[in-house]
């Protein structure tokens, strides 16, 4: 009986535990306020609406329920592995930390999988028996334990029930701190990718065949899949040097229809040509990697072996590689242009009409309008949004992987094949992956690299666009 | 009244030099504005360009060809085990290839005595090709015994030859009559009466080919190449069909086929390309519509390879990332915008939010797999631990579109509710929330189409895997649709070509339509206050 | 000169009268999309002389001021029908060059709008846009003279590296009356020039327009009474986009002829 319970869908059970408990909690806190004495107060009005009081019973009743049940999900499995590997004979034990846990992995995956055909193995089958055994020992106790809590708690919750009671206030205070965790998923998810990425990458410069920060930081070669050379200096330069060739589609283009859309365009211009370029933004960057890679890096290419053929052209001038840094900058600048045009158009149609106005009235052109009072006015909001286009192309990964290449080069020529930290982050997670290996654990201390520059980038960005803001609002 | 003399006489407007001046500004402001243009003329075309790439790109894969078999499955071949053990029937993928094999040996019987030849031919269909008639029979025993008609797709490369890919190829005409005899075994000439045979063909072989091209020589049923044309004869071998009888050729004119690309440089053989012909002549190998594109799974072999697992595993990921992150962020919202005291607890959370929505995606990635994956060992590549990273990754965005339209509530909605005795939690939930709902719903599904179009973060949580089975559950191993492009644009067969093109085409009309679903809620719902 | 050059001629003016006629408004109608603001108003504003345009809100005053130099152009759905002359010339007439009328005719806003610049690069911009100035001391010159003349310049001259929008309010409008005044316009129109400011500042910049009036033609846009009765010397009343009555100041606030001014000026409705 034991081991069927471990077979369960276990989360359902938990589900309806919860489900039926606060289904009853409702009823009874209604029952239990009708059957509540009137007494006095104010001609014996209720203060709060019987449903209410309801939810105060449910909350009472599932919150230590939920609680256990939480405490379950996060220890329970560890605690039955742990129950296990202590009775499991030495031989496996001593095959050391990772076997070990894999063997509980495929004892686990059997269990689960509810086979009932013997493997043959005696070990094997007993073992995974004992830890069906052991799962749904533990299960039953908790769902044992949520019983009795729920139980406690319903009992606390019905008890304080009466006529005057202020169920809603309770009700209230307990939405409030639900809405307040939701909020705080946000900081949570911040403080794990921070305590996640710093963890890893203190292990990674302690690891062994780890290099040291410095090493790290400015070594000049990176050969992380094969040897254990973790200079990062040139996944920096072809990270840069693809952003800055971005950045010199996206910034001109971006900036121009942003001011031709906001000055210029007329409302039905507007209305056609601004849904079409943020159609742009909605494209999924690994489609923007297939053109790359497909469309625009062979026409770099034999762009490149066209000049290298031009007289007076050294002979491989330029490198002309079937993947180039040029054709994924080319791309991400033109993802990145709506990104620039929405967000300088938001800054530009900040600037108030009146200053846009007074240069009009004493003469000016239109574009010596926008030249001369408008960008101005304007420059940090528009600085702001190249920085933070700056943000997104440093961080972008699909159109560097699928078109700018792998080699980890320092070179000036735009048409080779550079590599980036987003790259390697992806070539060096993909695939099966250990943790406990320096090729691995470096994808986090690129991470973490790339973590704080674009942090810097967007930090000062939204610093310069919320004062901006303050300025004209 | 001198000094009642207006401003202007005195003003420079009326100088050559300022009209001058006039004009270079009103240039610069029309090259300002051609500025403009050209941005956003740059900006459209790449979007078209791009569009236009990828469809036509796409196009081929959306048909594609197949052959038609009627094998006899007899229980020997087929149920070596017993019509009983069904799954033995069903995995027994060498019993009923060595059907296909049969019939291609029978139809072509040239292929026949070579072992070189034998393995040219099979390719023509896959081995994993008939794992369909194999479940089918395994789960019908009737069909045991029976002639049944069956279709196997034709392999990738010839596929992509017949849709005119591979190569460039052109039709020329060879002469109106010719005399065909044995050289020596396998080799045959053909000879018109002239000295210097077929001049007008030879010439054109001279300037029009490279040396490297295969010229493919048709007679009656059988497909010849040509070797060498020097002198009175063309020395020709034979590729594919039934030899025609020796001597003269008076049946009809003899046509040569132009391979521009040379066979060592292409994936199908002049062989190949002669069979498929020859079986399209007979009416066995059809252009069909390519559904497996949506009912099939991934598989090793572009011709069997389907983008329903991936569209599943999409879907599975998708409403995992809807039930975690569109009602925690308008919970979320619903609190800093309507309840969050003015502290620095909350105003860090708005830093943190904003700050949240610009980390790179790849990020979310690693937190996936250093807390997911190794810190609360979650399985890898299932939609679950997918949905909830990317859940995560669209957080801030539902939050920021959320607190948008609670914002453009008016306040004074809030005041009538709390001036009538409503609390402050009633007032929001039975006033503000419904009212904001069309913005709030807006802004969901538009973040839920950028987690649509997720990558990076899932190929670092494994979702890259190898999944050859539709999921049936978010629990299980799976993979999604811009991964699934990933994964197929990185095959070395150039049929992936397409079919990623195609499978992109499949993700941007999900996209489109739930873009159009945001579009059509926000015209119905939208109140201007 | 050209016969192309898109200026408007100037016309040999007649012996100055008290009044001569500076702007000839005839039959003007504006829209706004499918919404008439203005009714067929015609109107003659003198020069060297206040105009003053009073009326409720939404009256259409600041419509109307706003077709004198076309600033109704840059709103893409306003339509300006009827002609405007001045000094002889339709200003509607496309053949007219709006950046040319605008330099002569000079425009202050509701709200000062000083440019985010240095008071000097705001007085200096419209000098430098029309290349009034052959030096920089002659710059300085215009610059000195305009602010002078906008009564600023014992305030600011030690600072004219400020930037603009580190003045008070009142410097601030006066700073874009200087601004005007620098390109040498010959009206200068006022959008409600003082609503933003405080009696002090109202104060001075009202001298400052009684001041003015001795150069220019100036149309005035205003919500107060008292202010068109102060400073002005005509007046006209503004109701539902229609011109209700135009006359002497004094005769508009004594003795008006129409019902409806007379109830606005006596604060029956507005």
């Amino acid at each position: 009986m034991l081991q069927a319970f471990g077979h369960l869908p276990f989360e359902w059970i938990l589900f309806a535990v919860l489900a039926v408990a606060g289904f009853i909690a409702f009823y009874a806190g209604r029952m239990a306020l009708a059957a509540a004495p009137v007494t006095g107060g104010e001609m014996g009005r209720l203060h709060s609406q019987p449903n209410y009081h309801g939810f105060f019973v449910v909350m009472c009743t599932i919150i230590p329920a939920a609680l256990v049940f939480l405490g379950y999900w996060l220890i329970g499995d560890n605690f039955v592995r742990d129950q296990l590997a202590g009775e499991l004979p030495a031989r496996i034990v001593e095959g050391g930390q990772l076997q070990l846990s894999q063997y509980i992995d495929r004892l686990s995956d059997y269990a689960t999988r509810r086979e009932t055909i013997l493997t043959g193995d005696a070990l094997f089958d007993a073992a995974s028996n004992r830890f069906a055994q052991l799962t749904g020992q533990v299960r039953l106790m908790t769902v044992f334990l949520a019983l009795v809590v729920a139980g406690g708690g319903f009992h606390f919750g019905r008890r304080r029930i009466n006529r005057e009671f202020r169920a809603r206030t309770f009700v209230e205070r307990g939405i409030n701190f639900l809405l307040f965790l939701c909020a705080a998923i946000a900081i949570f998810t911040t403080i794990g990718v921070v305590l996640s990425l710093v963890f890893e990458t203190i292990r990674f410069f302690t690891i062994e065949g780890g290099p040291t920060v410095t090493g790290f930081l400015f070594g000049t070669d990176w050969n992380a899949q094969t040897g254990a050379n973790f200079g990062m200096l040139p996944l920096f330069f072809g990270t840069l040097m693809i952003a800055m060739l971005a950045m010199c589609v996206a910034a001109p283009i971006g900036l121009f229809s942003a001011i031709y859309l906001s000055e210029y365009a007329s409302p039905r211009v507007r209305t056609w040509v601004k849904p079409l370029l943020e159609l742009l933004a909605g494209i999924p960057t690994v489609v923007y990697g297939f053109f790359a890679a497909t469309i625009i890096a062979p026409l770099v290419r034999s762009g490149a072996q066209w000049v290298n053929a031009l007289p007076l052209v050294p002979d491989n001038f330029l490198a002309a590689q079937p993947t180039s840094a040029l054709a994924a900058g080319l791309v991400m600048g033109v993802m990145i242009v709506p990104f620039v045009s929405s967000l300088s158009d938001d800054v530009i149609n900040a600037v108030p009409q009146t200053l846009r106005d007074g240069a009009l009235a004493m003469g000016a052109t239109k574009s010596e309008t926008i030249k001369q009072i408008v960008m101005p006015a304007a420059l940090p909001g528009v600085i702001a949004a190249l920085l933070l286009a700056v943000s997104r192309a440093i961080g972008e990964t699909m159109i560097v992987v699928m078109a700018a290449g792998g080699r980890a080069l320092i070179t000036p020529d735009p048409t080779s094949d550079l590599t980036t930290v987003t790259y390697q982050i992806v070539a060096l997670l993909t695939g099966d992956t250990e943790f406990d290996s320096a090729k691995t654990i470096s994808a986090f201390a690129l991470g973490f690299v790339l973590f704080g520059v674009t942090l810097v980038f967007n930090l000062i960005a939204l610093r310069v666009v919320q004062k901006y803001r303050e300025k004209y609002d | 009244m001198t000094d009642a003399q207006p401003p202007k006489s005195t003003s420079p407007f009326g100088s050559e030099a300022a009209i001058a001046r006039l004009k270079d500004r009103h240039a610069a402001e029309r090259r300002f504005k051609l500025y403009g243009q050209l941005a956003i003329g740059i900006a459209l075309s790449a979007l078209f360009v791009l569009a236009y790439s990828i469809i036509s790109n796409a196009a081929p894969a959306f048909t594609k060809h197949e052959i038609v078999f009627h094998l006899t499955l007899d229980a020997e071949t087929v149920a070596p085990n017993g019509v009983e053990d069904t799954q033995a029937t069903a995995s027994n993928i060498s019993g009923f290839y060595s059907l296909i094999q049969d019939d291609l040996r029978e139809t072509f019987p040239e292929a026949a005595t070579e072992r070189q030849l034998r393995r040219e031919l099979y390719a023509l269909v896959t081995r994993l090709a008939v794992l369909d008639i194999a479940r089918e029979t395994a789960e019908t025993p009737a069909l045991i015994g029976t002639t049944k008609r069956f279709t196997a797709p034709l392999s990738d490369d010839l596929d992509l030859y017949l849709k005119g890919g591979i190569t460039a190829r052109r039709t020329l005409t060879v002469g109106q009559a010719g005399r065909l005899s044995v050289l020596e075994s396998g080799l045959y000439s053909l000879s018109d009466s002239g000295p210097d045979g077929f001049p007008e063909f030879k010439a054109k072989i001279e300037t029009d080919t490279a040396a490297d091209s295969s010229v493919l020589i048709r007679l009656q049923d059988a497909w010849f190449r040509l070797e060498a044309h020097s002198g009175a004869m063309l020395t020709l071998t034979h590729l594919a069909g039934a030899l025609p009888q020796l001597g003269e050729q008076q049946s009809a004119e003899i046509s040569a086929l132009v391979l521009f690309v040379a066979q060592a440089n292409r994936a199908v053989s002049d062989r190949q390309i002669a069979w498929a012909i020859l079986l399209q002549e007979k009416g066995r190998i059809r252009r069909k519509q390519n559904f497996d594109l949506l009912t099939k799974a991934d598989s090793t072999y572009p011709e069997l390879a389907g983008a329903a697992a991936a569209i599943v595993g999409s879907i599975f990921t998708m409403l995992i990332t809807a039930f975690f992150a569109i009602p925690v962020g308008i919970l979320a919202a619903v609190y800093l915008e309507e309840f969050a005291p003015k502290n620095r607890l909350t105003n860090m959370i708005e830093v943190n939010i904003n700050n949240l929505a610009a980390v790179p995606s790849i990020i979310f990635g690693l937190l996936g797999a250093a807390v997911f994956l190794n810190f609360f060992g979650m399985p890898r590549s299932v939609p679950l631990v997918g949905g909830l990273v990317l859940g995560l990754l669209v957080l801030p965005t539902v939050i920021i579109a959320s607190r948008a339209a609670l914002k453009s509530v008016p306040p004074s909605i809030r005041t009538a509710a709390l001036g009538l005795g409503a609390s402050k939690t009633q007032a929001v939930f039975h006033h503000t929330l419904p009212l904001a709902a069309p913005g709030i719903m807006t802004g969901a599904i538009i973040a839920m189409a950028r987690a649509l179009g997720e990558t990076a973060p899932l190929l670092l949580i494994g979702m890259v895997a190898f999944v050859n089975e539709v999921p049936t559950g978010p629990d299980q191993e799976s993979t999604a649709l811009p991964v699934l492009i990933y994964k197929w644009f990185s095959g070395a067969e150039r049929a992936w070509e397409p079919m990623t093109s195609a499978v992109i085409v499949i993700l941007l009309v999900f996209l489109i339509l739930m873009n159009l679903v945001a579009v059509l809620v926000r015209r119905r719902f939208e109140r201007r206050w | 000169m050209a016969s192309a050059t898109p200026l408007i001629t100037p016309v040999v003016r007649a012996e100055r009268t008290d009044n001569p006629i500076k702007i000839d408004c005839r039959n003007i109608n504006v829209f706004y999309a499918d919404n008439q603001a203005i009714h067929d108003i015609s109107l003659l504003i003198p020069d060297r002389a206040v105009t003053a345009f009073i009326g409720p809100s939404g009256c259409g005053k600041s419509t109307f001021l706003r077709c004198l130099n076309r600033m109704n152009d840059t709103i893409d759905i306003a339509r300006v029908d009827g002609k405007i002359m001045m000094d002889g010339a339709d200003i509607n007439d496309p053949a007219i060059d709006p950046v040319l009328l605008r330099s002569r005719v000079g425009m202050v806003f509701q709200k000062p709008n000083p440019f985010p610049k240095s008071i000097y690069d705001n007085v200096a911009y419209g000098a430098r846009i029309h290349g009034l100035a052959s030096g920089k001391s002659d710059l300085d010159r215009i610059i000195e003279k305009s602010l002078h003349r906008a009564g600023l310049w014992e305030e600011v001259k030690d600072r004219l590296a400020a930037p603009g929008t580190s003045l008070s309010g009142g410097q601030q409008q006066r700073l874009c009356i200087a601004r005007a005044i620098a390109v040498n316009p010959e009206v200068i129109l006022m959008d409600e020039p003082c609503s933003a400011l405080d009696p002090i500042a109202t104060a001075r910049i009202e001298e400052l327009i009684d001041e003015l009036r001795e150069r220019y033609c100036i149309v005035m846009v205003t919500h107060s009474m008292q202010q068109a009765a102060r400073v002005s010397q005509r007046t006209a009343f503004f109701h539902l986009g229609k011109l209700i009555e135009v006359g002497d100041t004094e005769t508009i606030f004594t003795n008006p002829t129409n019902q409806r001014t007379q109830d606005y000026i006596t604060g029956r409705f507005g």
